[in-house]
């Protein structure tokens, strides 16, 4: 069964406020930069990154990054996921860095992301910007900001398609 | 799959896995920080029965990056001197309960032979004049990196094509894809025949004209002594490829060699040292292929995914 939780408005609207939060947390643009968790997040970054740019009229950093190499299940049977490129092109050291990705469920995405980001400098503040939180946090990790909070159980998948893909804008549910 | 001991046993589709997973390590080789923790705490060996520092070193690097902890074994200092087969030497091995055997070795087939008889995933970094794997894989990558692809190209290999286990390894994999692939050299050291899609060419001229990959090997001095050739020098002076053949090539087309030149021999110091030459971007690219290799294959009680 598929469900959907947010159609092309509501996740637009997301985005913009989740914008707003970062710029009213940071208290405007300077320093902080952006680095999408491949694949989903990379574009969730661009189109804050693009927000950003609009109202604050000043362009910020922004990377993706493949945490791959950093994952605590390499050895646990798992298809591969196709590697995508790494590009931080700046130096992270100081700076505020805003992790962004589309899903956070166990936590443990975010601990290799953080690791990763770890050995490419020391930043000032490393922030997490997720669109949706499943909930079953196994580490101790939580979001600054949140698109939208949804209880799942385990055996529920999330979906979250974005038009650079996969043509459409939409997150949904799908359950037995 | 836990072994990597031919590329004759690769499709198309792994070979390409391979290759885009070395890009991704090729971006780690950049940064300050040139190590990932992805394989921290498991173990391999170099089991190097023939004398090589740098793919050793290659190897050694790549292992290292991954954060394995690292052995080295040259047959100097092993038990071999003393007359232990090599499958009690790999059993000792085993006993020390390594997840990674990179073998070299002077017998064609010692690598599957090891990586049948052991759990620990086994890379072949050279066995006889059969096959060298990652040699192949890192010149594939080499070429894509500076062509974008592998398909639609002309590779000329020159040299000594009879004893090259480097030669048959680009030759499965290139085969793999729509390449136009040419053997050159005089005909004591090229094959007989060879099969469908490969041109036989003793006229060096003719063997490089309009090609898009230049890749040579090198000359041993042994050949000079069993007559394969008369002399180095005249090798040098009819197949030796010097800058004149810059005019007969592909405007855009690229020098490869798999190490170690002998200038005046194969190669000319010009040509050696000319922009065309993507000799040293092998060397580099040499570890990020390794690390591909050693990330994708899983010792036994893994799972298979390629």
């Amino acid at each position: 069964m598929v469900k959907e939780l947010l159609n092309k408005q509501e996740i637009e609207r997301i985005l913009n406020r989740i914008t707003y939060e970062i710029l009213e947390k940071n208290k405007g643009a300077e320093n902080i930069c952006l680095i999408g968790i491949v694949t989903g997040g990379v574009y969730l970054a661009e189109r804050i990154k693009k927000k950003i740019e609009k109202i604050e009229k000043i362009e910020i950093p922004m990377g993706s990054l493949d945490i791959s190499f950093y994952r605590d299940d390499v050895n646990i049977s798992k298809k591969h996921k196709t590697i995508k490129p790494t590009n931080i092109p700046f130096s992270i050291d100081k700076k505020k860095v805003i992790l962004v990705d589309d899903v956070l469920y166990t936590g443990r995405s975010t601990r290799a992301a953080m690791d990763a980001l770890m050995d490419f400098g020391r930043p000032a503040e490393i922030q997490l910007a997720v669109l949706i939180d499943r909930g079953h946090r196994e580490l101790p990790i939580m979001a600054n900001y949140t698109g939208k909070y949804i209880p799942t159980s385990r055996d529920e998948k999330i979906k979250v398609y974005l038009k650079e893909i996969a043509g459409k804008d939409s997150v949904v549910l799908i359950s037995e | 799959m836990k072994d990597l001991v031919g590329i004759k046993e690769l499709s198309r589709e792994s070979i390409e896995e391979i290759l885009n997973t070395a890009k991704a390590f090729k971006e780690v080789l950049g940064r300050d920080i040139k190590k990932v923790p992805t394989l921290r705490g498991k173990t391999a060996i170099n089991l190097f029965f023939e004398p090589s520092t740098r793919t050793r070193t290659s190897f050694e690097l790549a292992e290292k990056r991954l954060s394995l902890d690292v052995l080295n074994f040259s047959i100097s200092m092993s038990s071999v001197v003393k007359g232990e087969t090599l499958y009690d030497t790999l059993k000792t091995i085993e006993a020390y309960n390594v997840d990674y055997i990179v073998i070299r070795h002077s017998s064609s087939g010692a690598a599957k032979f090891v990586a049948e008889n052991t759990n620990a995933s086994v890379i072949n970094a050279g066995d006889g004049t059969n096959e060298h794997p990652t040699q192949a894989l890192l010149d594939a990558f080499s070429i894509l990196e500076v062509k974008g692809r592998l398909d639609g190209l002309k590779i000329s290999i020159v040299g000594d094509i009879i004893h090259s286990r480097v030669a048959r390894s680009n030759l499965y994999l290139l085969s793999n894809f729509d390449t136009e692939i040419r053997f050159v050299g005089p005909p004591t050291l090229l094959p007989e025949d060879a099969q469908a899609n490969v041109k036989i060419f003793y006229d060096l001229r003719e063997g490089l004209k309009d090609a898009d990959v230049v890749m040579l090997l090198r000359i041993q001095f042994e050949r000079q002594n069993a007559a394969f050739i008369p002399s180095l020098k005249e090798y040098f002076h009819v197949w030796g490829v010097k800058k004149e053949i810059f005019s007969y090539l592909k405007d855009d087309a690229i020098i490869m060699h798999p190490g170690p030149m002998n200038r005046g021999v194969e190669i000319s110091t010009e040509v050696a040292d000319s922009s065309r030459s993507i000799i040293l971007k092998q060397v580099t690219n040499g570890i990020a292929t390794r690390m591909a290799v050693i990330y994708l294959l899983k010792p036994k009680g893994g799972i298979v995914d390629l």
